[in-house]
This record gives C-alpha cells, sequence and structure tokens, in this order.
C-alpha cells in the first residue's frame, strides 16, 4: 500500500510537470471551455427557455459538468501516447506499484480539472452567473463535481488504453461521450426532448450530475440527484478502474 | 551470490508465444551466459522482442518457461523487475521531462529516496555525455541523445542483467557507434547484455554469442566465427576485365573448389579448400587461359552469407506483414 501512494504520487508529479512542458495541453482546459460558454450563452442562450431560471444560471452548472467530461480525454490521449512510445512499457518493467500509473495519471487530471473549473466558474461569474445557496452547498457541488470527473477519468482511460491510435481515441471519445453529455439536461431542460430521446435524458448520469449540481448551486429541487450522482460516480469506477488495470497489464508498446 | 556464477544468466526452455494464428515463438531454448553478450539476429518479425517481452515480464508466454539469474520471469516476476534493465526500440522516455527529471523519476521508482535518484540521474548523465543537456525537455533531443537516455534510464538501478531491442535502430552511424562503445563499456564492468537486432555488423561486434531466429524458431546458435565456418572455408572473390570471359574463368578455377563456382552480378565466387596459396594459384590459372583480372581478394564468409544459407532468404529485407513500423 505505502509503494502504491509513493508511486502514484511520482506518477503524479510526473503528469503535472508535462503540464508545465506543454502549455499548448492548458489551452484546451481554458480557452475552449470559455469559448463554449460564450457560445451558448449568446447564441443559443436567447432562444432556450429555462422556466424559474436566466439561462445563465442554468447554463454554467450544466457546461462545467461538460467540461469535467471533456477534461478525461488528456487522460486518454496522455495514456495512448504513453503506449505508443513505449513509457508503458518501461514502467511495467520497473518494480513499481502496477496500479500507479493510472492512479497517478487520474490523479494528475483531478488538479487540471480543477483548474479548467475555476476559469469556467469565474468566467460565468463575469458574464452575469450567481450562485442561489450558501457557501456550504457551493463546496459540496465543487466535491461533486471533483468526483464525478475522476470517475469519469477511469473512462477515458479505458479508451485511452482501448485503442491504438490517438486520432481513434479522439473518434471513439467524441462517439460516446457527445452523445452522453448532449442528451441530457445540460444545455436545455429534459422536458422539451421528443419520446424515447427524453427518457435516455432523464437516466443518463450526465442528466442526474447537472440536476445535482442545479440542486447544490441554484437550490432547485433535489429529488435524489446528489446522492444518485455520487453513486453514478462509484459505479463508473468500480466498472472501469478493473477494466483499466486490465487493458494496462496487457498494453504492448510499438 | 555464489551459485550465480556458474550459472546461466538466462535460461529459456520450450517457450511459445502465439498471436492469433501466428507462432511468434514456437518453442525456443537458448542459454545465455553472465558476463557475456548474447546476441538475438533476425529479421523483422523474426519473433525478437517477444522474446524480450517474454524475459522482461511484459508479456506471458503460452507454454514454456524462463529465468533470469534464476528467477522465474512469472513467478517471481516482482523480484526479478529489480533487477534488470530494459532499452526498448522506441527510447522510451517522457519527452516533457528533462533528461535529469527522467532518470530521477525511474530511480525512484526503483524504490530510491529523492536524493540519491537524482544523484544516479546526474552520474549516468556525465557517463552518456548528456550532462549539458540534462536539464532541457528530453523533446529537444535528437534521436541519438533520446537513445542515450533510454539506456541510462535502464541503467538506473544497476542491473546486473541488461535487455536491449534493436539499440541502434534508426540511428545515424555516428550515433551508432557510440552506443556501440556504450554497450561494450557495460560488459567490460561484467553486466550481461542480451542485445536484439537486424544488422549482421551489430552482432558481429559486440555479441560473444549470436542466436539466429527466424519465424519463431532458433536456427543457429554459436560464436561468429563458428557460424561463418558453416559456410566451409573461405571465398575467393574475383571480378573480371571482361564479363564475357566469366565461363573461362569458372572452368579455369573449377578444380580448386569442391563445389562449382558461382558468378553474382559479374563478381566470381570461389570457395577455396585451402587459403594457403589461393591467391598465387588463381592468378596464374587466370593468366595462363588469358583472362584479364581487375580485383581479387580472398575473404571469410560474412553474417549475411550465413543468414542466406540459413534461412534462404537475406537478413536485412524485411518479411511479411509484421515487420515493425520505425519509430518516427
Amino acid at each position: 500500500m505505502r509503494r502504491l501512494a509513493i508511486d502514484t504520487a511520482i506518477i503524479a508529479e510526473r503528469n503535472l510537470i508535462r503540464l508545465k512542458r506543454a502549455p499548448e495541453l492548458l489551452i484546451g482546459f481554458t480557452v475552449q471551455p470559455i469559448m463554449f460558454v460564450l457560445l451558448f450563452r449568446y447564441v443559443f442562450g436567447g432562444a432556450i427557455r429555462t422556466p424559474g431560471f436566466s439561462y445563465v444560471d442554468y447554463l454554467i452548472p450544466g457546461i462545467i459538468v461538460q467540461n469535467t467530461a471533456f477534461g478525461g480525454f488528456a487522460t486518454a490521449l496522455g495514456l495512448n501516447d504513453d503506449v505508443r512510445k513505449g513509457l508503458i512499457d518501461r514502467f511495467r518493467s520497473l518494480p513499481m506499484s502496477r496500479a500507479a500509473v493510472l492512479a497517478g495519471r487520474t490523479l494528475a487530471d483531478i488538479a487540471t480539472n480543477a483548474l479548467s473549473m475555476t476559469i469556467l466558474l469565474i468566467t460565468g461569474l463575469l458574464i452575469g452567473f450567481t450562485f442561489h445557496t450558501d457557501f456550504l452547498h457551493g463546496a459540496a457541488g465543487i466535491g461533486l463535481l471533483l468526483l464525478f470527473g475522476y470517475a469519469f477519468t477511469w473512462f477515458l482511460a479505458f479508451i485511452g488504453l482501448l485503442v491504438t491510435s490517438p486520432e481513434t481515441v479522439n473518434s471513439v471519445g467524441f462517439i460516446a461521450v457527445f452523445p452522453l453529455t448532449f442528451i441530457s439536461s445540460m444545455f436545455v431542460p429534459v422536458a422539451s426532448m421528443p419520446e424515447g430521446l427524453r427518457q435516455f435524458a432523464e437516466v443518463n448520469p450526465f442528466t442526474i450530475v447537472c440536476d445535482a449540481m442545479r440542486h447544490l448551486w441554484l437550490g432547485a429541487p433535489a429529488h435524489n440527484d446528489v446522492l444518485g450522482g455520487v453513486i453514478w460516480s462509484l459505479v463508473i469506477v468500480a466498472v472501469f478502474a478493473p477494466l483499466a488495470v486490465w487493458r494496462y497489464r496487457r498494453a504492448a508498446g510499438g | 551470490m555464489s551459485e550465480s556464477s556458474n550459472r546461466p544468466a538466462i535460461e529459456v526452455e520450450g517457450i511459445v508465444k502465439h498471436f492469433g494464428d501466428v507462432a511468434a515463438l514456437d518453442g525456443v531454448d537458448l542459454l545465455a551466459a553472465p558476463g557475456q553478450v548474447m546476441g538475438l539476429l533476425g529479421p523483422n518479425g523474426a519473433g525478437k522482442t517477444t522474446l524480450v517481452r517474454v524475459l522482461t515480464t511484459l508479456l506471458r508466454a503460452d507454454s514454456g518457461s524462463a529465468r533470469v539469474l534464476g528467477l522465474d520471469v512469472e513467478r517471481d516476476a516482482a523480484e526479478l523487475r529489480g533487477r534488470i534493465g530494459l532499452a526498448g526500440q522506441y527510447a522510451a522516455v517522457d519527452e516533457n521531462l528533462t533528461g535529469l527529471e527522467n532518470l530521477t523519476m525511474v530511480g525512484r521508482l526503483y524504490g530510491a529516496p529523492r536524493a540519491s535518484a537524482k544523484a544516479r540521474g546526474l552520474e549516468l548523465l556525465e557517463r552518456f555525455d548528456l550532462l549539458e543537456a540534462g536539464g532541457k525537455a528530453a523533446k529537444t533531443y535528437s534521436g541519438g541523445m533520446r537513445r542515450r537516455l533510454d539506456l541510462a534510464a535502464a541503467l538506473v538501478a544497476s542491473p546486473p542483467v541488461l535487455f536491449l531491442d534493436e539499440p541502434t535502430t534508426g540511428l545515424d552511424p555516428r550515433s551508432r557507434l557510440s552506443v556501440w562503445a556504450m554497450i561494450e563499456g557495460l560488459v567490460a564492468e561484467g553486466t550481461t547484455v542480451l542485445l536484439t537486432t537486424q544488422y549482421l555488423d551489430e552482432a558481429d561486434r559486440l555479441a560473444d554469442t549470436i542466436a539466429v531466429i527466424d519465424h519463431g524458431r532458433l536456427i543457429a546458435e554459436g560464436t561468429s566465427d563458428e557460424l561463418k565456418d558453416r559456410l566451409g572455408g573461405e571465398r575467393l572473390e574475383v571480378r573480371l576485365d571482361e564479363q564475357s570471359d566469366t565461363e573461362a574463368a569458372i572452368e579455369a578455377l573449377a578444380s580448386m573448389s569442391d563445389e562449382r563456382p558461382s558468378c553474382e552480378d559479374g563478381l566470381l565466387k570461389v570457395g577455396v579448400r585451402r587459403r594457403r596459396g589461393a591467391i598465387v594459384e588463381a592468378v596464374k590459372r587466370l593468366s595462363e587461359a588469358g583472362i584479364g583480372v581487375d580485383d581479387l581478394a580472398l575473404r571469410r564468409p560474412t553474417l549475411d552469407d550465413v543468414f542466406l544459407s540459413l534461412t534462404g532468404h537475406a537478413a536485412e529485407a524485411g518479411e511479411d506483414g509484421e515487420s515493425r513500423e520505425q519509430a518516427a
């Protein structure tokens, strides 16, 4: 266990140094989300009805959830790169903890997630978003975002180890992540969707997490969304962490 | 360890590994003596990398067994990893870390505290002529520098056994020579090296024993000289002034050899029974027959000749779809 903790810290440190050396990665974490916020707020926002809330209040919790999902692409692409460059072979030939490479990577991605979340929140506040709840609820929302983002990273870690090229990571990731995030309450109320799509959106974990965020930040009715978001996060980790570790053990360089 | 002095450093028995229908390793047996360089020679797709992956615990064999330093590659994998170093085909360094950060990270993952991992990293940077570049991100390094850094990373824990998978593939001639010199330095210090290569001159220069592998099978094993001796004695190579004299020259020289002289691209090859006097004899016969000679030399067979005669195809031509792409 001690080995796992130390090795995880070493790998997390390595992944954070990378971020400093490859500032182009940071653009993905900063400029892109800001662009999305502005597009939705000013291009679609005027046409979307969100009963009970102004669109900017409705939008910001949703778009921050979306951003945590897209943040996982860095994990997928990074791991894919490590496999192709033979780094995973090197790690696997070392007497280090076998889970640490993935644990360190996903841990480092919590930091990048927190960074882009902060940038989005500041952008949101600048264009008129306001918290309707107290500090404790606000903080709980941030906690839920980090937890869900961490869980989703494991899904993309699995994708990154499953496919052979970064192009495939991107297309598989987008095919999976775009419908998942858009067919939810992320940008529009679910009630406006046609039959079939609506039922899917209602059980979609992204809807549950977005609704939980709107409860924690805006005081929207809670239902069981916060608990649901936590449970979904744990389920995603329980399913995809073992799958990712299984792929890691068989990953072949070159 | 007292028992290690006589025991082979690497013992491979009947290793089989299939990928789908393809037998990457089809029952390989191999023994490598401690402190020596075992060269695994074969074309792309022969199974060399697969064998290295099995021996470095990265891949499980379907059947057979293998031990390194007496440690079973499956049962004792965790302990074995602490005692081997691996430098693969792809210069596995983190491009966004500096040379020193790469080596320090590897040292810490071997369990060393940060300070001593860093000290060891600096020592290796100096040894591999990277001290000046040690503070720069590895993405700014040339191919040769990356390969040296990769080799340094494999040596962080001073492993008694080192696996080098095509250590000079893709390098320019000068970098190649410097990597060779570094490998020779390690061997002089007592490291056992298993080296895969598709370059005959590399095996010839570095390896004490060469194992020739093709289609997942070991097809020959021995020292470079032993392999060359298999082809019989020396060969006289004659280039004629006039191509039209070829038949006459073959007639004139035929009785010097047990087999009929051959001619390829205007170069006449005669396997001679005795080295002594062969050149004088050949010149005398040719001049008596009135045949002009442009060039004439006696040479030992090369590993190229060995490979051609063992496998029926040349060594450096990649074959079937299995050939790996070069790292960019």
